[in-house]
C-alpha cells in the first residue's frame, strides 16, 4: 500500500488501510464529489457536532487522565471516525458500504507497562453502527459516544476492560484555525473543518477484568472532519493537546516532510481568561528531548519533547514509555500515542495527549 | 533326526512354495477385500474430516449459524438478532452459485461483510494481493486458492459472471490463503453481491458468536422469538452431521460391497485351504501319528492362512490406499454432491483403521482355513493315512437346521424398517439368505441329483452315483459357484430394474422438447421477457422455480419444485406412485411430495402440511406422491401460480419448451436463444441430449459395480476349481480302483467332467433363483431404505441367459481341469497308499 491518506493533523489510526486505499483509487474509478474546506464556513451548534457524511473523513477523539483509588493515574484515549470510501452509492442493497465507522481505545496503565487496547469497525447501516447528523450519537454496535445535556457519555466495553465515562465542558469549546478553517498545509484546500474541547471534566467507572474503580480525571475532546487527504510531501506527524492546570489549553501540531525537515505546523494557546493564539507555522517548535526504541518492532520514538510556543516552553515527559500501538495486523499502522506530563520553567503545567506518527514508515492515512 | 520344529516349518512352508498359482490367488483375493473396505473407509474418513475441517473454517468461531432456505432469509433478521444481548458477533453471509459464462460448473460466491466475518474468522480479510478496500468495492472478488487453481487465474485477473440477462465484469483483487477458505469459492462484498446479482434483501445464513458467559440456551430461546417459520439456527456442528448424512447412504452401501468382496476373498481362502488339507492329509495323519498334537497342526494350519492374510491385508491396504487417494482426487471430499466443490483432499491415514483391516484381512483367511483344518486334524489318524474318503471331513456341515433358521431369519429381516436411516435390517437378510441357502445347497443338491434322468454309460451313472450318495464333497464347490452367481444375478437384476425405471421415469418427467435452465439470479419468466418465447414451432411453455427449503434441520434441505402444470392431469407431468386425489374446495392447496418425504418425513396423501415459504408458512394438501430418482432428500411440487401468490415471486429459472408438430428443435433453440439478451447465460437442451446424459451417467456410476461383480464371479470360479481338486485329490484311490478295473483316463476325465457340468449346472440354477430373491431384496429394502425411491422389478432376462450360457461351460471347465490335474497321477500309486 502506498501513500496519500486522510488529511491533517492526526488521522485516525485503526482504519489507516481503509483511508488510504479511498484515496488510492482516485483516477481508477468515478469519485464522488468530496466537499472541499473552506475558509470563512462557519461552524454551527449543535448541527456541526454531528456527522458530516458528505466528507471523504470525520473524527471524535477524547483523550484524558484518569484518577482513581489509591491515587493511580491512567491515560486513555476514545476514537470514533467515520469514512465515506466512495464505495456502493448507487447500491440498491442496505448492506452497501458507502459510509464505514470505527472506532479505537487504549487504556494506560503505568503498572500493566503496556498499553491495552481494542477497536471495531463496520459499515453504518441496520441500526448497528451509525453517526447522526444532529448532534454527536456515534455508535458500533455496544461502543458509543454522545452527547447530551450535561456533555459527553462514552461507553466501551473492549476487550481488556470497559470504559463508562461522561465528560462535563467546563468552559466554551475552542474553533481551531481560522474559526475551525484549520489548514495543513500551504495550499488553501490543504484543511479541515476542526474545533476542540479543552478541560472536559471527566467521571465514571473503568473496569479492567472483574476490577472496576470510580474514576475522574481531565480530558480533551477533538472534533475533525475534511476530505483532503495527507500532503503528498508528509511523512507523519506530532500532535500535542495539554490542559493546563490553570485552565489553560495548548494544541500544537507539525506535519514533518519527507526529509525529516518540518512541512506545516500549527496551533493554539487558550489562556484560563479565554484569550486565544492562533498559532502559525513558523510559532511551532518540536525538538525530541529523548528517543525510545520499541523492543517489540524497533522503533524509535520521541517520547519526550520539548515543544516551543510564543509565551510558553514545555517539556512533556510520557506517563510511561511504551504507549506504542502496533496496529499493523488488522488496519496497517504502527504508531505511538500517550499520555504525557507537561512542564514549563521546571514547574508542572498540566497533563495531556502526545501522537507520533510515521516513525516506523511513512503513515499510510 | 527330524526336529519337531523343523517338520513344522516345513509343513508349513512347503506346501505354500508348491502351490504358488493358488496362494497368490488367495492373496489377490483378500487383497482385493481388503482394499476395498479400506478404501472406503479412508475415502469415508478423510471426506468426513476434511469436510468438517472446511465447515469449521468457513463457519470460524461462530458458535451458532442461522439459515433457511437456500433462497435466504429475510436480511431484516440480521439487525435484531444482532441487537440480541447474548450476540457477540453477528456476520451476514449470502451465499450464490454464480454461473460464469462458457462453464457448466458454477462458482461458489460469498458475500460477507468484510468487518464482521473477520470477527469470525480473521484469516479472510488476509490475502494474497488485493487491498483491504476491495473487500467492498463492487467489482472485485477474492477466490480460494482451489478456486484460482480452478479458473487458472491469479490476482488482476477479469473474470466475468453470469448476472440474470447480463455479464458481470469482475477483477480478481487477491487470493485467499488455505486457511481461510479450503473449498473451491469466490468472496465478494455481500452489498456487491445483493444488487449485482439481484437477489433482493435476502442473506443465505448469519453466523453468531456468543458474548463470552451468555447462556446458549438464552440464545437459542431469544432466536425462537425471532426466527421466522423455515429459519432455523444451529451449531456449526450439526451442519457437518447434516452434510455428511447427503453422502451417508452412498458410502454405507459402498462399505456393503467391500464386505461382500472380502467375503468372496474368505471363501476363496475356505476353498484352497480344503484342497491344500486334502492334499496333505496324510502328512498330517503321519504327523499326528508321530505324536504331534492336534492342536500344534491346527496352529500350522492357521498360521499358514494367516501368513496369507497378511500377505493380502498388507496389498490390499496399498491398493485401497491408492484406490482412496485417486477416488478423492477425482471426485472430492464430498463425493461428487456438489456441496464443497474443489476441497483438495488427500487421504487421512488413521491408525485403528489400518490395524482394523489389516486384523479383518488375516481374520478372514484364518477364518477361511479354519472350517478346513479343524475337520483334518479331527480325523482319525489311522483312517486318514489311507487314500480317500473325505466324506467325513465335510458331515459337520450338512445338518439342515442352521441353514432352514438363516434363510427364515433373512426372510423376517427384509420386513424390518431402516436403522437410523440405514437399511442395516436390509443387508443382515441378504447375508443370511445367502449363508442358509449355501449350507442347505448339500441337501438340495442329495434331492436334485436323485431327479436327474438316468443313462447307460458308465462315467455318467458313476458320476451320478457320487453326487447323489457323496453331496457332502461337493457342497463347497456348489457354495463358491452359489455365492458369486447369486450375488452377480441378483446385483444385475438390481442394475436393470434401476435402469428401465429410470427410462420411465425420464419419459414421465421429460415429456416436452426442449428445457431451458437458466443460471442462479437468471430468470426466464419475467413478465417483461414473455416476447422472447414467442417463436414459431413453440405450441406451449411451462416454467418451473426451484428453490431449497429446510423443514427439519436434522435432515438435508428439500427440494421446493413450483410448477406450471394441469392439476387434474398430474399423471402426466409426474412419475406417480399411486393415485393422485386433488383436495376438496375450500381445502390447503395441492403439493405433490416425493416417496423421500413420505420416507422421512412420514407425509402420507390427504395430509395437510405446512410448508414455510419465504418465511412466511403456507397449508398444503398432499394430493399424492411421485417417484423422483433425482432428489433423494425429498422433493415437494406445488403449482407455481399458487406460489406466486403466496409470495409474489412471479420469475422462475427453469422452462420446458413443447414444440409444434414438426418443428425441428434445434431451429427452435437458436431461434429463442437469439431472441435472448447477448450474455445471458441459459442453457438450452433438447430432451434426448438429458436422456443421454443421464443414463450415461448412470451407467458409469454402475460400471464399478459390474466390475467388482466380474471379479467376484472369477474369484468364484477359482473357488471352484480348487474345490474340484480337492475332492479328486481325495478320490484318488476310488480313481486308481476304477483304472484297475478296467476304466480308461478317458473315461475317468469324462465322468469328471460330467460331475462338474451337473455341479455347475445345479450351482447355476440354484444361484440365479437366489439371485432373484436377494435382487427383491436390494430393489424394495436396500434400496428403499437407502435412497428413498422406488424402483419396478425389471429381470433382463437376455442378460442373465447370456451369463447362464457362458458359466455353464466356463464353471464346468474349471471344475474338470482342477479335477484332472488332480487326478492325474499314477493309478498304481494310488491303489497302493490305501493299504
Amino acid at each position: 500500500m502506498k501513500h496519500r491518506g486522510a488529511i491533517g493533523r492526526r488521522a485516525f489510526l485503526a482504519l489507516g488501510a481503509f483511508t488510504a486505499l479511498a484515496g488510492q483509487a482516485r483516477g481508477a474509478r468515478a469519485e464522488p464529489s468530496y466537499p472541499v474546506v473552506r475558509a470563512g464556513e462557519r461552524l454551527r451548534f449543535p448541527r456541526d457536532h454531528g456527522a458530516h457524511p458528505a466528507f471523504r473523513n470525520e473524527w471524535w477523539y477524547i483523550t484524558g487522565w484518569l484518577s482513581g483509588g489509591r491515587g493511580q493515574e491512567l491515560g486513555f484515549q476514545v476514537t470514533f471516525f467515520r469514512n465515506r470510501p466512495g464505495i456502493g452509492e448507487a447500491s440498491a442493497s442496505r448492506f452497501a458500504p458507502s459510509q464505514l465507522l470505527f472506532a479505537h481505545a487504549a487504556l494506560c496503565d503505568a503498572t500493566l507497562g503496556r498499553l491495552e487496547h481494542d477497536q471495531r469497525s463496520a459499515r453504518a447501516g441496520f441500526g448497528l453502527a451509525q453517526a447522526s447528523r444532529e448532534d454527536t450519537e456515534v455508535r458500533i454496535e455496544d461502543w458509543s459516544l454522545a452527547r447530551g445535556e450535561a456533555g459527553y457519555t462514552a461507553k466501551i466495553p473492549a476487550r481488556e476492560f470497559t470504559l463508562s465515562l461522561q465528560f462535563a465542558p467546563q468552559q466554551p469549546l475552542l474553533a481551531q484555525g481560522e474559526e475551525g478553517y484549520s489548514r495543513k498545509g500551504p495550499l488553501p484546500e490543504q484543511a479541515s473543518h476542526y474545533y476542540s474541547w479543552p478541560q472536559l471534566r471527566a467521571s465514571g467507572s473503568v473496569t479492567q477484568g472483574a476490577r472496576a474503580r470510580s474514576v475522574s480525571g481531565v480530558a480533551w475532546l477533538d472534533h475533525e472532519w475534511s476530505s483532503e487527504p495527507l500532503a503528498r510531501e508528509a511523512q507523519g506527524w506530532d500532535w500535542a493537546g495539554i490542559n493546563g492546570a490553570d485552565g489553560s489549553a495548548l494544541m500544537a501540531f507539525r506535519i514533518r516532510g519527507r526529509d525529516a525537515r518540518r512541512f506545516w505546523a500549527g496551533g493554539s494557546l487558550r489562556e484560563a481568561g479565554g484569550r486565544v493564539r492562533v498559532l502559525e507555522p513558523g510559532e511551532v517548535d518540536f525538538r525530541p528531548l529523548r528517543w525510545w526504541r520499541s523492543p517489540r518492532t524497533g522503533t524509535a520514538y520521541p517520547v519526550a519533547m520539548a515543544i516551543e510556543v510564543p509565551g510558553r516552553e514545555l517539556t512533556l515527559a510520557p506517563l510511561m514509555d511504551d504507549q506504542e500501538l502496533d496496529a499493523r495486523a488488522s488496519t496497517g499502522t504502527l504508531y505511538w500515542e500517550g499520555a504525557v506530563r507537561a512542564a514549563g520553567a521546571g514547574a508542572p503545567y498540566g497533563k495531556g495527549y502526545l501522537e507520533l506518527t510515521g516513525y516506523a514508515q511513512r503513515m499510510k492515512l | 533326526m527330524l526336529s519337531s520344529a523343523g517338520v513344522r516349518a516345513s509343513l508349513a512352508l512347503a506346501p505354500l512354495a508348491a502351490n504358488k498359482g493358488r496362494v497368490a490367488v488367495s492373496v489377490f483375493a483378500i487383497a482385493l477385500g481388503v482394499a476395498l473396505g479400506y478404501a472406503v473407509q479412508l475415502i469415508n474418513q478423510s471426506a468426513a474430516a476434511e469436510f468438517a475441517q472446511a465447515l469449521r473454517v468457513l463457519a470460524g468461531d461462530a458458535d451458532v449459524v442461522v439459515h433457511g432456505p437456500r433462497a435466504g432469509i429475510p436480511e431484516a433478521l440480521y439487525p435484531r438478532i444482532a441487537a440480541l444481548p447474548e450476540v457477540a458477533v453477528a456476520s451476514p453471509v449470502i451465499e450464490v452459485q454464480a454461473r460464469l459464462p462458457g462453464q457448466r460448473e458454477a462458482l461458489k460466491l460469498l458475500g460477507v461483510d468484510v468487518f464482521r466475518a473477520a470477527r469470525l474468522q480473521p484469516d479472510i480479510a488476509r490475502a494474497e494481493g488485493g487491498e483491504p478496500l476491495d473487500f467492498l468495492r463492487e467489482d472485485r472478488l477474492f477466490l480460494s486458492r482451489a478456486a484460482a487453481a480452478w479458473l487458472g487465474l491469479t490476482a488482476g485477473d477479469e473474470l466475468a459472471l453470469a448476472a440474470g440477462e447480463g455479464r458481470l465484469a469482475l477483477r480478481v483483487a487477491g487470493i485467499l490463503s488455505a486457511s481461510a477458505l479450503r473449498e473451491r469459492v469466490a468472496v465478494m462484498d455481500i452489498a456487491a453481491v445483493q444488487s449485482a446479482l439481484r437477489t433482493g434483501p435476502v442473506v443465505t445464513r448469519i453466523e453468531l458468536r456468543l458474548r463470552e458467559g451468555a447462556d446458549p440456551a438464552a440464545l437459542s430461546a431469544a432466536l425462537e422469538r425471532v426466527l421466522p417459520p423455515g429459519v432455523f439456527a444451529e451449531d456449526p456442528g450439526q451442519s457437518v452431521e447434516r452434510n455428511a448424512r447427503l453422502t451417508r447412504a452412498y458410502r454405507v452401501n459402498l462399505a456393503v460391497l467391500a464386505l461382500v468382496a472380502l467375503f468372496t476373498g474368505a471363501l476363496f481362502v475356505f476353498s484352497t485351504q480344503m484342497l491344500s488339507v486334502a492334499r496333505r492329509r496324510v502328512e498330517i495323519a503321519l504327523l499326528r501319528a508321530l505324536g504331534v498334537a492336534r492342536g500344534g497342526i491346527l496352529r500350522q494350519l492357521l498360521a499358514e492362512a494367516a501368513l496369507i492374510g497378511a500377505l493380502g491385508a498388507a496389498g490390499g491396504m496399498a491398493l485401497g490406499h491408492l484406490a482412496a487417494a485417486a477416488f478423492l482426487q477425482r471426485y472430492g471430499a464430498d463425493l461428487g454432491a456438489g456441496t464443497f466443490a474443489g476441497l483438495p483432499v488427500t487421504p487421512h491415514v488413521d491408525p485403528v483403521a489400518v490395524l482394523v483391516f489389516a486384523l479383518l484381512g488375516v481374520a478372514a483367511a484364518v477364518g477361511g482355513a479354519y472350517a478346513a483344518a479343524r475337520t483334518a486334524v479331527r480325523a482319525q489318524p489311522a483312517r486318514a493315512l489311507r487314500a480317500g474318503d473325505e466324506h467325513e471331513a465335510l458331515r459337520s456341515l450338512e445338518a439342515a437346521w442352521p441353514g432352514a433358521a438363516c434363510l427364515a431369519a433373512g426372510a423376517l429381516l427384509a420386513f424390518v424398517p431402516a436403522i437410523d436411516g440405514l437399511p442395516i435390517a436390509g443387508y443382515l437378510s441378504i447375508t443370511l439368505l445367502l449363508i442358509g441357502t449355501l449350507a442347505l445347497m448339500p441337501r438340495l443338491a442329495r434331492v436334485a441329483f436323485a431327479l436327474a434322468p438316468q443313462r447307460r454309460a458308465a462315467s455318467w451313472r458313476l458320476a451320478l452315483e457320487q453326487l447323489r450318495f457323496a453331496p457332502g464333497r461337493t457342497g463347497m464347490s456348489l457354495a463358491a459357484i452359489v455365492a458369486s452367481v447369486s450375488l452377480m444375478a441378483s446385483m444385475a437384476i438390481m442394475v436393470a430394474s434401476f435402469r428401465h425405471s429410470l427410462q420411465d421415469w425420464l419419459d414421465t418427467m421429460l415429456p416436452a422438447q426442449l428445457y431451458v435452465r437458466g443460471g442462479e439470479g437468471a430468470f426466464l419468466a419475467d413478465e417483461a421477457l414473455r416476447s422472447q418465447w414467442t417463436v414459431p414451432g413453440v405450441a406451449r411453455i411451462e416454467f418451473l422455480r426451484s428453490e431449497q427449503i429446510l423443514l427439519d434441520v436434522a435432515h438435508p434441505p428439500v427440494t421446493l419444485l413450483a410448477r406450471d402444470l394441469d392439476a387434474a392431469r398430474i399423471d402426466r407431468s409426474l412419475a406417480l406412485v399411486g393415485e393422485s386425489r386433488l383436495p376438496a374446495p375450500g381445502a390447503p392447496p395441492p403439493a405433490w411430495v416425493s416417496e423421500a418425504m413420505v420416507d422421512l418425513y412420514g407425509m402420507r396423501a390427504g395430509d395437510v402440511v405446512a410448508l414455510a415459504l419465504r418465511g412466511r408458512v403456507a397449508a398444503f394438501t398432499v394430493a399424492g406422491v411421485w417417484r423422483d430418482y433425482a432428489r433423494q432428500h425429498g422433493a415437494v411440487v406445488i403449482e407455481r401460480r399458487e406460489y406466486a401468490r403466496l409470495t409474489g415471486e412471479e420469475r422462475a429459472g427453469n422452462a420446458s419448451i413443447w414444440l409444434e408438430p414438426g418443428a425441428d428443435p434445434d431451429a427452435v433453440a437458436a431461434q429463442v436463444r437469439s431472441r435472448m439478451p447477448a450474455h445471458a447465460e441459459v442453457e438450452l437442451v433438447r430432451t434426448e441430449r438429458i436422456r443421454e446424459l443421464t443414463l450415461g451417467i448412470f451407467d458409469r456410476t454402475f460400471a464399478v459395480t459390474y466390475a467388482l461383480e466380474a471379479v467376484a464371479v472369477l474369484i468364484g470360479l477359482f473357488s471352484l476349481s480348487a474345490s474340484f481338486a480337492g475332492l479328486a485329490l481325495a478320490r484318488r484311490c476310488e480313481f486308481g480302483m476304477l483304472r484297475h478295473v478296467g476304466m480308461t483316463r478317458r473315461q475317468i476325465g469324462a465322468m469328471l467332467a460330467l460331475e462338474g457340468f451337473a455341479v455347475s449346472a445345479l450351482g447355476l440354477a440354484a444361484g440365479l433363483g437366489l439371485g432373484g430373491v436377494l435382487a427383491v431384496v436390494l430393489v424394495h429394502v436396500v434400496n428403499r431404505q437407502s435412497f428413498h425411491w422406488s424402483m419396478e422389478i425389471h429381470t433382463p432376462w437376455p442378460t442373465l441367459a447370456a451369463f447362464a450360457l457362458v458359466m455353464l461351460p466356463l464353471a464346468s471347465f474349471a471344475a474338470w481341469a482342477g479335477a484332472r490335474r488332480a487326478a492325474g497321477y499314477d493309478a498304481v500309486r494310488a491303489v497302493k497308499e490305501s493299504w
